[in-house]
């Protein structure tokens, strides 16, 4: 479990989603405390995406959906974003007959303060690129502009799917670094496969298995644990980040 | 040569109606990813309220200002009928297609029952300014001034619709919603709104095609949007779906080849040449001539 001292951020309890004849999470319950990196794990298709879309109301649920103790559940996505729940997805998602510029206007709130210059800090690339349309940027761009879109506006938490997909190795360390930072002010709901980030990013894990979660705790207890890792993971644990 | 220039005028005129019903589909299915059948219906509302307003509405009537005072009014209608069906027929039924089809097709079979009910089932005389009558001698033809008419009404609409697209905020949500709809709401973004602006939009110009195809035919149908819808999906389909820049070229293709066909062929070749030109796009272009939204 995580450590009863914090403050749980989100919580979710009994939450079920059906898509179609699928019962793709099956009551899953757990917490994320606030501050620093919780790590969402589990073998492919057991409902970590549908987990993350769940909370943003992307796929219809049920069950109860707590951020900062309000019940989000039954509110639609753009609402549950407004909350301050950003979102960065699996396969980046970006815009790709809009320019880069375009992308991050899309993602600046009526009425708030968009933080660009913490995002040009962060991504100096993106200003020298912002005329480019999004779909001829390579992975790696296509990610930052992914994760820049969600830090232009103020949020509790970030909801991170698979940042790191398909990625080289150098952009995987690049990343991280960038979780990282993000992570210093914002609290990280991150779904990863790839262990040497989580063991690099991670205070908390939270493990699924057939729509169920089946470990919760602390990310250094399970993956110093080879056996625990292989059993609930399906890989070993390996240091190498 | 006069000849070929009065149908070139013809079809430019014929693609014009076509864009304007056609612009506002492209627009709907793009975004919302919905098959308005119903379509045609905003087109007879349009026209239906232009006629009413000439002969009922103060400051409205059959020629100059006042014409343009019973356009207005009758853009108007379409406008508001579009985001009615919106927010009481297909918002209810967000993300569930079948039924979305079922009901606009429902909701056109209505249509023109009711307009048939009030107004009868034969055609009115429409209000048209005197000068929509004359005709203009281009290169040794003399084209009639409607014609010119309805390619200026479009070209002010693409014009309209691109900035619109381009320039403002709303029209960026139009076009990061027909790429992915999900990833905008992901954003924060309600993109129910847009879609009730959206159908608003294609509402009025639609009904804009019904009061200037009125003027063009002189007269007015409860059935006249229903055979200018089958041409405009045809422009749709062909255009690219979501694409207004792709519907624009594809109205042109398909009036002008229709007009040509009829007069060098044989009368009704142009229509076969028309579905003969979608299963060519279709098989050599499935994604249509654009290719990509707006």
């Amino acid at each position: 479990m995580t450590s009863p001292a914090r403050v749980p951020l989100l919580r979710l309890e009994d939450v079920h989603v059906h898509l179609g004849r699928s019962h793709v999470l099956q009551g899953v319950t757990f917490e994320v405390a606030a501050g620093g990196v919780t790590a969402l794990l589990g073998r492919n298709g057991v409902g970590k995406t549908t987990t993350v879309k769940a909370v943003l109301g992307l796929v219809p649920r049920v069950g109860t959906i707590e951020l900062e103790g309000r019940d989000i559940a039954r509110l639609g996505t753009p609402a549950v974003v407004r909350l301050g729940v950003g979102y960065v997805p699996e396969d980046r998602e970006v815009f790709s007959t809009l320019t880069v510029e375009e992308n991050l206007r899309l993602a600046e709130q009526p009425g708030g303060t968009a933080a660009y210059d913490r995002v040009h800090e962060l991504f100096p690339e993106l200003k020298t690129r912002r005329r480019q349309r999004a779909g001829t940027l390579s992975g790696g761009q296509q990610q930052m502009v992914a994760i820049a879109r969600v830090l232009l506006g103020e949020n509790r938490v970030l909801l991170v799917d698979e940042p790191t997909k398909g990625l080289a190795p150098k952009l995987v360390t690049e990343v991280a670094e960038l979780l990282e930072r993000v992570a210093e002010t914002t609290t990280v709901l991150l779904v990863e496969q790839n262990l040497a980030v989580v063991r690099r990013l991670a205070r908390d894990v939270v493990v699924l298995d057939a729509g169920a979660v089946v470990h919760t705790g602390p990310a250094d207890d399970l993956l110093s644990d080879p056996d625990s890792a292989k059993r609930l993971l399906g890989v070993a644990s390996r240091r190498s980040a | 040569m006069s000849t070929l220039v009065l149908l070139l005028a013809t079809g430019l005129g014929l693609g014009a109606l076509y864009f304007l019903v056609a612009s506002g589909l492209s627009l709907i299915y793009g975004l919302m990813g919905v098959l308005n059948f119903a379509h045609g219906a905003f087109l007879t509302a349009g026209a239906y309220g232009a006629w009413w307003a000439a002969e009922n509405l103060p400051g409205a009537g059959d020629d100059g200002f006042g014409f343009v005072v019973a356009a207005t009014f009758g853009v108007a209608v379409g406008a508001v009928f579009g985001a009615v069906v919106e927010l009481v027929l297909i918002r209810p039924l967000y993300r569930r297609h079948i039924e979305q089809v079922l009901v606009t097709v429902g909701l056109s079979l209505a249509a023109v029952a009711l307009a048939q009910g009030i107004f009868g089932a034969d055609p009115r005389p429409f209000p048209r300014p005197g000068w929509t009558s004359g005709t203009v001698s281009l290169l040794g033809a003399s084209v009639p001034t409607d014609r010119f008419l309805l390619m200026a009404a479009a070209v002010v609409v693409l014009l309209a619709l691109l900035a619109l697209l381009r320039f403002t905020r709303v029209g960026l949500v139009i076009r990061a919603g027909v790429e992915n709809r999900s990833m905008v709401e992901a954003l924060g973004i309600d993109v129910r709104r847009t879609f009730t602006l959206v159908f608003a939009l294609g509402g009025a110009a639609a009904a804009l095609a019904g009061v200037l195809g009125s003027v063009y035919l002189g007269s007015v149908t409860p059935g006249q949007g229903t055979s200018l819808l089958i041409f405009a999906f045809i422009v749709v389909v062909i255009g690219g779906l979501g694409s207004i820049t792709g519907s624009a070229i594809a109205a042109v293709v398909v009036g002008v080849t229709q007009q040509l066909a009829n007069y060098y062929a044989a009368s009704g070749v142009g229509d076969f040449s028309v579905v003969l030109l979608l299963a060519l796009v279709l098989l050599t272009r499935p994604q249509g001539l654009s290719g990509r939204p707006a």
